[in-house]
């Protein structure tokens, strides 16, 4: 990981992110104001010294408003790419161990099943029959993450399941559950960390947009997604509204995704000495 | 004046320097071989011709190409000359063509990029080179793709590219070594054949000293990257000097010691064992199509003997390893270790498993590379029921070490920090930790430079006299086989076809198969008296 640090795109995403991880985790003991109360004399105040990212349309301070609103983001990314992987690559690995048996095509078959809906109309589908809220959207999230890791771990794992040490160990008397754990998981770690940091800036952008049409996080939790929406007929008059969580958003985002993109070449030894 | 002249060529990549002072010649219509074990820097040498290096790579000196100083050439005029002036055959044929071109596409490439000729025209020359590599029109129509081909016929579609053009000089990086020992011949005549014909120089890169005695006029041996011994071959074989030369032979020819007798006990008996392979359905109903890739193979090998198994790819010799390992089930005929006997629709079960383990061929492959070597040496002990724990297994795993010339330390370091031959040796203690009567060695020195080959062999020999194993040796490459067997057994196409002790064998082989696959192994036995 030290090297790591020597790719430039791995650096700035890690700040960028670590940054907002950084926020959340700070919120929880202190933030600049309260999120919660109402101050209409001190309504949408463009920023300044004491409203950093200015307030909002009920006077509340939007620069708090971030860093709580970061702990909905995080928590959410965070708990669909678990259920992601979890169940993911368990399926991805019995998959590859019982390649072309009854096993792998209901697991892959059920995998192409759900890859043919398109996710966020679903997720809305899900908030819509079960009601709105954030747990709601990590199941939502956290289901369309299964058949992206299922079918990395199963790919990876083929791949694995010819190489000698995997005989080897077969030999050995192993049991392909233990040679899956003890062999082919270890190996295939690079690509779901790389693949697990794509699908966390997704979840991000997922959760924000559910929160826009109002199927995330309910008030008065502050969500990027919703505050976003809120300013939306505000826009004209108060730009700050929109330009803060759009900006936490995109930064977010744009850290994740540099910090993948990284991480990948940096594990990808054809790629690593191209770079030097 | 030569048509290639390298002089005092010095190469370095990065703070690395890899070649010191590399001197060699290749004259027109004459093959030049080049000699030397991995890391020799043979190839490098080769790719400093037409500036193919990595990067980083910085060379010094001459390389004197038909008038022209190659280093001096840009990227341009390199262009130009790449693949018209000078062709060049990889090792791999398999990787080596583009699967979603034709093979008459790819050929036909080389010359279109020069612009040597219009499209009707090129696919004129790609018709005529390929009729020329033995790949007629009648079977290799140009549109054929290169997975429709095997091996051999593949490489014969990368020479067709490299001689398209008839170029000056061919160089041939390791052109035989994926491939069987007769096609391997057959690729080698073909080579000669072309630079008698087109009048071009060859130089021709193998770690294989009997493949390039037959054929070559003028050898090179390297090391190191220094040139340490050359001359025409017949005057090196007869009059080397150098100790590196000379250990070199003794190493492709070495016959290790062996005393153990063996016993009449027999270990392990296989009896008309069928083996078969479900290809895809060709419908949605009734039974798949079978292959059968071991058809009514017997034999038997008794205590403490050495037993050979020879056959080309897909003869159905690793099938047959997988089935005795009880790795997969049998479909007919029987297998028995120590008595016990396994019938058709079984595997072997594990407790009979605990008396037979395996060593691969691929020293890089057969390691998990994030586990330290005291968890890898010791895999095995999952086969016993009381595996030893705590200081037991820790004295188990550096006793097996120390058996196979490593030290107990190395347990607690990582499979990387070991060369091809450590790892072999590695490989070896694994499989000799559960103690087992009998080691299957799947080409198990294949992939090794023929002086670590060597080592293994002794250490192979070593280990049977000490502990009484038995080994069923499993292998393409003949006289390896010869070195270390008591019998031999011949496969092709998933049957025994000749089986006998390998004196016998190698001295006055009965089947036809057998005579060919003899004449073909490359020898240099004749040319040292």
């Amino acid at each position: 990981m030290k090297s790591a640090f020597k790719v430039p795109g791995f650096s700035i995403g890690f700040i960028l992110a670590f940054t907002f991880v950084a926020a959340a985790l700070v919120s929880f003991i202190w933030t600049p104001y309260g999120t919660s109360g109402v101050d209409i004399v001190n309504k949408l105040r463009p920023p300044d010294g004491t409203n950093w990212f200015g307030t909002d349309h009920l006077g509340r301070d939007i620069f708090s408003m971030i860093m709580v609103g970061a702990r909905t983001s995080i928590a959410v990314a965070i708990v669909a790419v678990g259920i992601g992987m979890l169940l993911g690559v368990p399926l991805g690995l019995a998959a590859a161990a019982r390649k072309g048996s009854l096993l792998d095509e209901v697991i892959m078959r059920g995998n192409d099943l759900i890859f043919a809906f398109p996710a966020l109309l679903i997720a809305i589908l899900i908030t819509a029959v079960f009601g709105p809220s954030a747990i709601n959207a990590i199941i939502a999230i956290g289901i369309f993450n299964i058949p992206v890791f299922a079918r990395l771990s199963r790919g990876g794992a083929l791949s694995l399941w010819t190489r000698d040490f995997v005989l080897a160990a077969r030999v050995s008397g192993k049991s392909r559950l233990r040679i899956s754990f003890e062999h082919i998981l270890p190996n295939i770690t690079n690509l779901l960390i790389v693949q697990g940091t794509i699908q966390f800036s997704l979840g991000i952008l997922a959760e924000a947009a559910l929160s826009y049409v109002g199927l995330g996080a309910q008030i008065p939790t502050p969500s990027w997604g919703r505050m976003l929406a809120e300013s939306q007929t505000m826009v004209s008059f108060a730009p700050h509204l929109a330009l803060f969580p759009g900006l936490a958003i995109l930064l977010t985002v744009l850290g994740l995704n540099l910090m993948g993109d990284a991480l990948r070449d940096l594990f990808d030894p054809k790629l690593r000495r191209d770079r030097q | 004046m030569s048509l290639l002249e390298i002089t005092s060529l010095k190469l370095a990549i990065g703070a690395a320097e890899i070649l010191h002072d590399v001197s060699l010649s290749v004259d027109a219509g004459q093959i030049t071989a080049v000699i030397g074990e991995s890391g020799s820097g043979k190839s490098l040498t080769a790719y400093c011709i037409n500036q193919l290096l990595p990067r980083g790579s910085h060379a010094q000196g001459h390389v004197q190409f038909n008038g022209q100083d190659m280093l001096a050439l840009d990227e341009a005029s390199l262009c130009q000359m790449r693949g018209k002036d000078i062709g060049m055959v990889f090792q791999e044929p398999m990787t080596a063509l583009n699967p979603v071109q034709t093979i008459g596409a790819q050929v036909a490439e080389t010359v279109l990029i020069h612009g040597a000729a219009s499209k009707p025209e090129a696919r004129k020359i790609a018709r005529d080179t390929l009729n020329r590599v033995g790949l007629p029109e009648a079977e290799f129509p140009l549109n054929r793709y290169p997975h429709e081909l095997s091996g051999g016929q593949r490489q014969r579609v990368v020479i067709a590219m490299a001689i398209a053009l008839r170029p000056m000089l061919l160089i041939a990086d390791e052109p035989t070594t994926a491939l069987d020992v007769t096609t391997q011949a057959q690729i080698m005549d073909l080579l000669k054949r072309l630079v008698q014909e087109d009048g071009m120089g060859l130089l021709l890169i193998s770690h294989d000293l009997g493949v390039v005695a037959d054929v070559a006029d003028h050898i090179v041996i390297m090391r190191k990257g220094k040139v340490v011994e050359q001359g025409a071959t017949a005057h090196i074989f007869k009059h080397m000097q150098h100790p590196y030369t000379k250990a070199l032979f003794e190493a492709s020819s070495h016959k290790p010691a062996r005393m153990a007798q063996p016993e009449d006990t027999p270990i392990l008996e296989v009896c008309d064992l069928i083996r078969d392979y479900a290809l895809p359905r060709k419908s949605l109903f009734g039974p798949a199509p079978k292959f059968r890739a071991v058809n009514n193979v017997s034999f038997t090998l008794k205590k403490g003997e050495s037993l050979g198994l020879v056959g080309e790819s897909g003869c159905g010799k690793s099938t047959l390893t997988r089935a005795i390992l009880g790795l997969e089930a049998i479909q007919g005929g029987s297998i028995s270790i120590n008595g016990q006997e396994v019938l058709a629709g079984h595997k072997v079960p594990r407790a009979l498993r605990r008396n037979m383990q395996v060593v691969f061929q691929d020293p890089y492959g057969s390691f998990n590379p994030r586990h330290k070597v005291a968890r890898l040496v010791s895999e095995p002990f999952h086969l016993l029921e009381n595996a030893p724990k705590g200081s037991a297994r820790t004295a188990a795993i550096s006793e097996a070490l120390v058996a196979v010339g490593m030290q107990p330390e190395d347990a607690d370091k990582y499979i990387h920090e070991f060369s091809g031959g450590q790892r072999q040796r590695i490989a070896i203690a694994r499989a000799l930790i559960i103690k087992p009567e009998l080691i299957i060695l799947d080409e198990a020195v294949s992939a090794l430079d023929v002086s670590i080959r060597a080592q293994i062999l002794d250490l192979l020999a070593e280990l049977s006299d000490k502990l009484g194993l038995s080994y069923l040796f499993i292998s393409h490459d003949l006289s390896v086989v010869r070195a270390i067997t008591d019998r031999v057994m011949v496969m092709k196409a998933g049957e025994i076809v000749e089986e006998g002790t390998t004196e016998a064998i190698f001295q006055t082989p009965q089947h036809p198969y057998t005579r060919a696959l003899l004449a073909a192994a490359p020898s240099f036995e004749d040319l040292m008296q």
